[in-house]
């Protein structure tokens, strides 16, 4: 949904001193602004994650969208505190529901994960521990942040491996983590984030590695989730086509830096940004019959080695001399931005 | 069957699981399948994870041998041949395989990595390799610069490419594909798709081409075998197959499938009793119908 929030959100740095403060804003679940996340490896910086600002409402689905080496997933992991080693917030904010999520102590970090933010990985069998039953795992979060005893965290687990469908709770809760099938193992991995209700879940990739009757069992969950819960939903994917189906505004990142925004509608009918439009132009659908598949050429640019200006012109097919120069986000519709130069019209 | 490159007649395969699982003692991934690949054409194997398409391409190249049934190609059994014979067929049916990564020898330089072949099959001079290794290059569009680089210094795409070249460099007849670019991202998928299609145009090549993506399998395809549960349950011309999809599970596996069509919005829906692995568990059967 496109809500009053997103059309007065702006996107760029350059222009964040026309931006309301963000107590004039209805709370956002997740605010990111001017995220910048770097690499400390043999004496070389490596910026990985540069300025990114993203916001999710209340109730809200986001895709973020990047190829591999995009930044996508640092940047989910930075509200999460799991930062790899060696990569650090340079600078730029992390708020939940207000609350800034920089500079935590390890301890206070811990009261967050799991209570305010649950995170779903994309390998659920190397996130479960192999020699716990299922039921003890989904109900941890419960004994160790609530104090709940075990005999009631453990129907509480049960109750959580209900309400995402798996038959025979009561039996399956007592089963390990290899006796359950990829999809099961995801939605027990859904299971234990939902386990303390909390305000956002983030989700890399929970589905790639699902097969795709599989991967639409879990989608439909997640919708429910959100209409019964209202949680947030951060869903970090290289699949157009679960974003279209799940999402209600979508990010797209490129080498770093988030290159367009807007509500699903406007980046699926209306993409301005030409690496979006390349991306949906590269995708095989099984309707469109017919449809020459058009290749971007090149790759991504690593972190190393980014261009002074446009971070796609080497491969953008409509570049021109101003590419030489770093595009800000410019405004293409309400809540849509495209950091491309194409996009700016002369006032 | 005439005409077939590869026919697929009855072919079985059970692997034994041993004592371990209390149910079962073997399992059987693939279940009378009978087929063929025709000149160049490229046959799509389409199927979920366990439903056997991985095993039956491993019996094409000759990997594993079928419990019952017989591969022929080019008419003659593919089991019963001498051993430089099979040294002939390794020629003529070559492999991709999803990750190029643990098929390369880190070892290698590309360069050797794509001779490597030619001088296994005792083809060609030291020039008249390099030249075609060469060409090879060119033709899945790489630059003769990576030559001297290892597998680790190329990226995904590159890797798959150099697969790619690896495999038609001895001009076989078939190349099997073995879910070639579900490791690969978007724009790359793409530039890969399109090397298989450009390599099967300008060489005549045949392929097989499996994958667990529908909308890849349709793309690449001309005719698509649907696999379950280790059996072909529909079998047909690409367009048919999509257009009018007869038995019910192929009926119900597009509206699975997340279109980039914001039309089809929260219309994904499972395929009813689609989680085959689940089943296997609770070792019950679901019919469709």
């Amino acid at each position: 949904m496109v809500c009053a929030i997103c059309s007065i959100r702006i996107f760029g740095i350059e222009m964040l001193e026309t931006v309301p403060t963000p107590s004039a804003r209805p709370a956002a679940t997740l605010e990111i602004e001017g995220l910048t996340i770097e690499f400390r490896a043999r004496g070389r910086v490596q910026r990985v994650v540069d300025r990114v600002n993203l916001r999710i409402a209340p109730g809200e689905i986001v895709g973020l969208i990047g190829e591999s080496g995009s930044g996508k997933t640092l940047t989910a992991l930075s509200v999460l505190g799991l930062l790899p080693r060696g990569a650090r917030i340079r600078s730029g904010l992390i708020r939940l529901s207000g609350t800034s999520l920089l500079d935590l102590s390890e301890d206070e970090w811990r009261a967050i994960r799991g209570d305010r933010v649950a995170f779903i990985p994309q390998d659920a069998l190397r996130a479960l521990n192999p020699v716990f039953p299922i039921g003890l795992q989904v109900g941890e979060p419960l004994n160790i942040h609530r104090g709940t005893p075990w005999q009631i965290a453990k129907h509480k687990a049960i109750e959580l491996l209900r309400s995402v469908h798996l038959r025979d709770a009561e039996e399956r809760a007592e089963e390990y983590p290899h006796q359950f099938s990829g999809g099961m193992q995801q939605r027990a991995m859904v299971a234990m984030g939902l386990a303390l209700e909390p305000q956002l879940l983030i989700a890399d990739e929970p589905t790639t590695a699902l097969d795709v009757t599989v991967q639409a069992q879990v989608l439909k969950l997640l919708r429910e989730i959100r209409d019964a819960h209202g949680t947030s939903i951060l869903f970090i994917t290289h699949d157009l086509g679960v974003v279209a189906d799940l999402c209600d505004r979508v990010y797209v990142m490129y080498a770093g830096l988030g290159i367009e925004e807007g509500s699903v509608e406007h980046i699926f009918y209306r993409p301005s940004h030409p690496y979006t439009q390349a991306l949906l132009r590269a995708t095989p659908t099984i309707r469109a019959v017919e449809k020459e598949l058009v290749s971007i050429p090149g790759q991504i640019p690593s972190p190393d080695n980014l261009p002074t200006g446009c971070r796609f012109a080497d491969r953008c097919p409509v570049a021109f001399e101003r590419c030489g120069e770093e595009p800000p986000p410019f405004q293409v519709g309400g809540g849509h931005l495209a950091r491309c130069w194409r996009c700016a019209t002369p006032q | 069957m005439t005409g077939a490159l590869l026919d697929v007649a009855n072919v079985s395969k059970t692997f034994e699981t041993g004592r371990r699982l209390w149910l079962r003692q073997s399992f059987k991934a693939v279940d009378r399948i009978s087929l063929e690949v025709r000149p160049g054409e490229t046959l799509g194997i389409v199927g979920e994870s366990g439903s056997g398409k991985s095993t039956l391409l491993r019996m094409m190249l000759r990997l594993i041998r079928p419990t019952a049934g017989i591969i022929r190609f080019d008419g003659r059994d593919i089991w019963t041949l001498s051993g430089g014979e099979i040294l002939a067929l390794r020629r003529q049916i070559q492999a991709v395989f999803q990750d190029p990564a643990s098929s390369f020898n880190p070892r290698h330089s590309i360069g050797s990595l794509l001779s490597a072949p030619l001088e296994v099959h005792g083809i060609g001079t030291r020039e008249s390799r390099r030249k075609m290794v060469a060409d090879t290059l060119a033709l899945v569009g790489l630059n003769t610069s990576l030559l001297a680089r290892h597998p680790h210094q190329l990226s995904g795409g590159q890797r798959q490419r150099v697969a790619i070249a690896r495999a038609i460099i001895l001009r076989p007849s078939v190349v099997l594909a073995d879910e070639p670019t579900s490791a690969l991202d978007v724009s790359v998928q793409a530039q890969i798709l399109n090397v298989f299609k450009k390599t099967k145009r300008e060489l005549g090549l045949t392929y097989v081409f499996v994958s667990h993506n529908l909308a890849v399998i349709r793309y690449v395809s001309d005719r698509v075998a649907v696999m379950r549960r280790g059996a072909v349950v529909e079998m047909g011309e690409s367009d048919a197959i999509f257009a009018r999809p007869q038995h019910p599970y192929t009926r119900a596996l597009p509206d699975a499938v997340p279109d980039p069509d914001l039309g089809r919005r929260g219309r994904t829906t499972q395929a009813s009793g689609a989680a085959p692995t689940s089943e296997l568990h609770q070792g019950e059967r679901r019919c469709l119908k």
